[in-house]
């Protein structure tokens, strides 16, 4: 493989993996505050796509309303879900809440399919996400940067907000003990629904950023996306944010330079992710940040 | 009028009733002692207060308004704050930072105010950690500010814990078993802290001690319980005497 190849493969890998650290954010930080695995979080990302195409190819918004506004719509209805089948269910069981969340992913996906139909759209990337870039040999087109530089600021955004904010200091407070934290006066409603609401935004932006790396969006393209980012955060120590990122980019780069290095492999190209996941799991069962659990005598 | 009240409360788990028609009343600056052996419902009767639990039956009034179940943090913003028996620190935040979610009740500006640095979000971060800060210099933890809570000392811990319910500028405070574990010196110096802030920070205090030498040092009234129920109250001369105190404490003396 010549030099110039590895870098537009490494340049894939680093937009894949920061698409994934994205939407791993919004698994971690939930199950941090809640033990929850929000399985509905992979169909968040489709509704965010969702959210852009209309804007953009039905309202014929400019995309810079367009995609914020999506990343808007898209934290509300994050915080719909978390109102609706989350929270009469918190004081219960978590299997409950997990189940719950099982049942709303097939909701999202199956009502997709009703409201905004079966069959796949094209999304258009915007003109500035499309300039085909040319480094010597290398030639990159716009959005794969484009991608990794947005995430890069929501990552800086999203790290401000957790650990020099009021709103960030309840919910790293809340994710040691709810019980205590409502205690000492935190309204511990809030900021579970600011963390949904976060979560969402960012869901969101990673599932608009699919959309313009992938161009074709469907009802089910939030899937394999959200189980991805789910192994991602894993891999980093599920409840860890900066794990999150690290899971995220681990995997997102592997994936594309196993198959680089590998192209008769490429069909297992989802096999990998899973393969790398039981593997880290075997050494390290708390994940790469995941902190070791002391056992309580 | 009184500060803390507590009519005919009743807490039932299933078939076991935990708290049986208990009733008291704390006076605004008093200090007062709940004290009764392990199981008796002491913890419970704080889980009530703070809203943990709701009252099967009864009612509890704080500063007159009706709390019986309400949520732990619209409690703690009437006025009450707690430590707990075992020592529950946010671990991951520093000693400042402890102390700053106890203001956290008081804050106007909400989570998205933050994300676009509003000056009146700026201005209130400021302010609150000042008076995080000066809390902690009120009770001789400023030096340990930037510290992870779990390598101070234990007594530094409860009095950090204390520090964290004082910042939620509570009318009343309640202590469960704050000398618990502390060696006799500690303990000392913990009764000697308690009097310091019941007069500083004008307080009510409302404690649970297992350890009679600071419940008999400083507490001008104690209450007694045993299955949930009130058996004895008042000064500690007469506790100390009461023949039901020593029942549930020693077991019954068999007659020969």
């Amino acid at each position: 493989m010549t030099f110039e190849l590895f870098l537009q493969h490494l340049a894939n890998g680093i937009s894949l993996g920061s698409l994934y650290a994205l939407i791993a954010i919004g698994y971690t930080m939930v199950y941090g505050i809640l033990r929850l695995i929000n399985f509905a979080h992979g169909d968040v990302v489709m509704l965010g796509a969702y959210a852009a195409f209309y804007g953009a190819a039905l309202f014929l918004l400019p995309w810079y309303i367009a995609f914020p506004l999506a990343i808007i719509i898209t934290a509300a209805l994050g915080v719909i879900i978390e109102r609706i089948a989350y929270k009469p269910l918190r004081e219960y069981p978590r299997i409950n809440l997990f189940t719950a969340a099982v049942a709303v992913s097939f909701l999202i996906e199956n009502l997709g399919i009703v409201i905004f139909g079966g069959r796949p759209f094209a999304f258009t990337r915007p003109e500035f996400m499309d300039v085909n870039l040319s480094f010597g040999k290398t030639s990159i087109i716009s959005y794969t940067f484009i991608i990794i530089i947005t995430a890069g600021i929501l990552f800086a955004i999203l790290l401000y907000l957790v650990n020099k904010t009021k709103a960030g200091m309840a919910m790293r407070a809340l994710s040691k003990d709810i019980e205590t934290t409502g205690l000492v006066g935190v309204n511990t409603d809030r900021i579970i629904m600011f963390t949904f609401a976060l979560g969402s935004a960012l869901a969101a932006a990673g599932g608009i950023l699919w959309a313009t790396k992938f161009p074709q969006i469907n009802p089910l393209m939030g899937v394999m996306p959200g189980l991805k980012a789910f192994i991602a955060a894993v891999l980093g120590g599920i409840g860890n944010i900066p794990g999150a990122m690290i899971g995220g980019f681990l995997l997102g780069i592997s994936e594309i330079l196993i198959v680089a290095f590998l192209p008769s492999l490429s069909g297992y190209r989802d096999a990998f992710a899973f393969a790398i996941l039981i593997l880290l799991l075997l050494f390290r069962p708390n994940g790469i940040m995941g902190e070791v659990q002391a056992e309580k005598v | 009028m009184s500060l803390l009240s507590l009519k005919s409360v009743i807490k039932r788990f299933g078939g076991l009733t935990a708290v049986n028609n208990f009733s008291t009343d704390l006076q605004p600056g008093e200090l007062c002692a709940l004290i009764g052996p392990n199981g008796s419902g002491k913890t419970t009767i704080f889980n009530l207060i703070t809203g943990i639990y709701a009252p099967t039956e009864g009612k509890i009034f704080f500063d007159d308004r009706d709390i019986s179940g309400k949520k732990p943090n619209e409690i703690t913003r009437a006025g009450i704050a707690r430590t707990f028996q075992n020592i529950r620190l946010f671990k991951g935040l520093n000693v400042l930072e402890n102390v700053m979610v106890g203001h956290h009740l008081r804050l106007k500006s909400d989570p998205f105010s933050a994300v676009f640095q509003l000056p009146g979000y700026m201005a209130e971060d400021r302010k609150m950690h000042q008076e995080a800060y000066e809390l902690l210099q009120a009770v001789n933890l400023a030096h340990l500010a930037d510290k992870e809570p779990t390598a101070l000392p234990y007594g530094q811990q409860r009095k950090l814990e204390i520090a964290r319910a004082l910042a939620t500028h509570p009318k009343l405070l309640l202590l469960d078993e704050p000398a618990a574990g502390m060696n006799p010196q500690e303990a000392e110096e913990l009764m000697e802290f308690i009097l310091h802030i019941l007069k500083n920070f004008e307080l009510t205090i409302f404690l649970i001690e297992h350890q009679m030498r600071v419940v008999m040092g400083i507490c001008p009234r104690i209450i007694v319980i045993d299955h949930g129920e009130q058996i004895a109250e008042g000064v500690p001369e007469i506790i100390q005497n009461d023949p039901r105190v020593i029942e549930a404490y020693l077991g019954v003396t068999e007659n020969a």
